[in-house]
């Protein structure tokens, strides 16, 4: 069964593949193999302006056909890859970039990743101190300071001590209470 | 608290056309060109077409389904006097020609722009598309979809007026 599924996985992956290579494969022949190479990153990091969850590369709307040509014929004038985003960007707007520029306007799109991020960690460390609070009284013994417990940090040192000498207590007390208790089990 | 803001957040969301974009050319001059006419292909026109005289820029072609439903309105913004150029984009001549011959033609008259260079220099990226240009050929609104009444009163009339 397992097999079954990685050689299914596997030919749809295949399949993906050959989709999406076909879809930008327009009958383009390119002056080098360093032009292919740029055109191939520059479809893949452009947005079709008519279907817009998808790259240049992706599309098969006319007017993506025609940006591929267009992005053919600048590249084999030489132009350069921010010369042909900016001739994009100039007619149809910082939209067709899909890694857009960090600018006043773009700045919520930056940062709020990275915000959830410190939110994320926010919540997880409290999370995680409220659920160390909690299993503390367990932990001790209710005779032994859990009243304590929970703010043993901000203890004096005579605290402390007084603290560690009820712990040495109760804990003889635990041996005392497994003798106990153990031998009323059995 | 956060279903609210999520919720305020969402139907906000819902009121907008997600297909709606800026257009980069708002107040940019129309575009360098030198096209030919439709119905007169040895004649050819350019940006100068735009000088003088506030235009609404109409992109259309016979391909495009929903010409056919704004069609009838340009027609009758014409017959208001609003000076209408056509860019046909794209498109059939023959196809063309015989469109306006059949439905009316609303065009003071239409450019072809048979490989949707100039359309790509306009940013273009489907038919009907409507740019409002004011007297010194400089872009001041543009409208993706069909025009009918409601656009026109809500969008692209309030530009007109002010360019008058």
């Amino acid at each position: 069964m397992h097999r079954v599924l990685t050689v299914g996985t596997f030919l749809l992956l295949i399949l993906a593949g050959a989709g999406s290579v076909g879809a930008a494969e327009d009958v383009q022949t390119f002056s080098s193999d360093e032009k292919r190479q740029r055109f191939h990153e520059l479809v893949a990091e452009l947005r079709c302006p008519k279907c817009q969850n998808q790259t240049l590369a992706d599309s098969n709307s006319p007017i993506a056909q025609d940006l591929r040509g267009e992005i053919y014929r600048m590249l084999e004038d030489g132009k350069t890859d921010s010369e042909i985003v900016d001739f994009l960007v100039d007619r149809y707007g910082e939209f067709v970039m899909y890694r857009p520029p960090v600018k006043n306007t773009t700045l919520i799109l930056w940062l709020t990743p990275l915000l959830l991020v410190v939110i994320g960690i926010g919540i997880l460390w409290r999370v995680n101190r409220r659920q160390s609070m909690a299993a503390q009284p367990v932990n001790t013994r209710p005779d032994g300071g859990s009243a304590t417990a929970s703010s043993s940090e901000a203890l004096s040192a005579k605290e402390q001590a007084q603290l560690q000498s009820l712990l040495g207590e109760s804990e003889q007390s635990e041996s005392d209470d497994h003798k106990s208790s153990g031998g009323v089990e059995r | 608290m956060v279903f609210v803001v999520l919720a305020i957040f969402l139907l906000n969301g819902l009121e907008r056309d997600p297909n709606a974009m800026p257009s980069a050319l708002i107040d940019r001059p129309v575009p360098v060109f030198s096209l030919p006419v439709l119905g007169d292909e040895t004649r050819s026109v350019t940006e100068a077409l735009f000088q003088g005289e506030p235009a609404l820029l109409n992109v259309w072609a016979t391909w495009c389904v929903a010409c056919r439903i704004e069609h009838p309105f340009l027609n009758k913004l014409a017959d208001q006097g609003i000076r209408i150029i056509g860019l046909n984009y794209k498109d059939d001549n023959e196809a063309a020609i015989k469109w306006l011959m059949d439905k009316g033609d609303p065009y003071a008259l239409s450019v072809i722009d048979a490989r949707g260079r100039m359309g790509l220099n306009l940013g273009v990226f489907g038919a009907p598309e409507t740019y409002v240009v004011d007297r010194t050929g400089t872009i001041r609104y543009k409208h993706i979809g069909v025009v009918d009444e409601r656009v026109w009163r809500d969008k692209l009339l309030p530009v007109w007026q002010e360019i008058q």
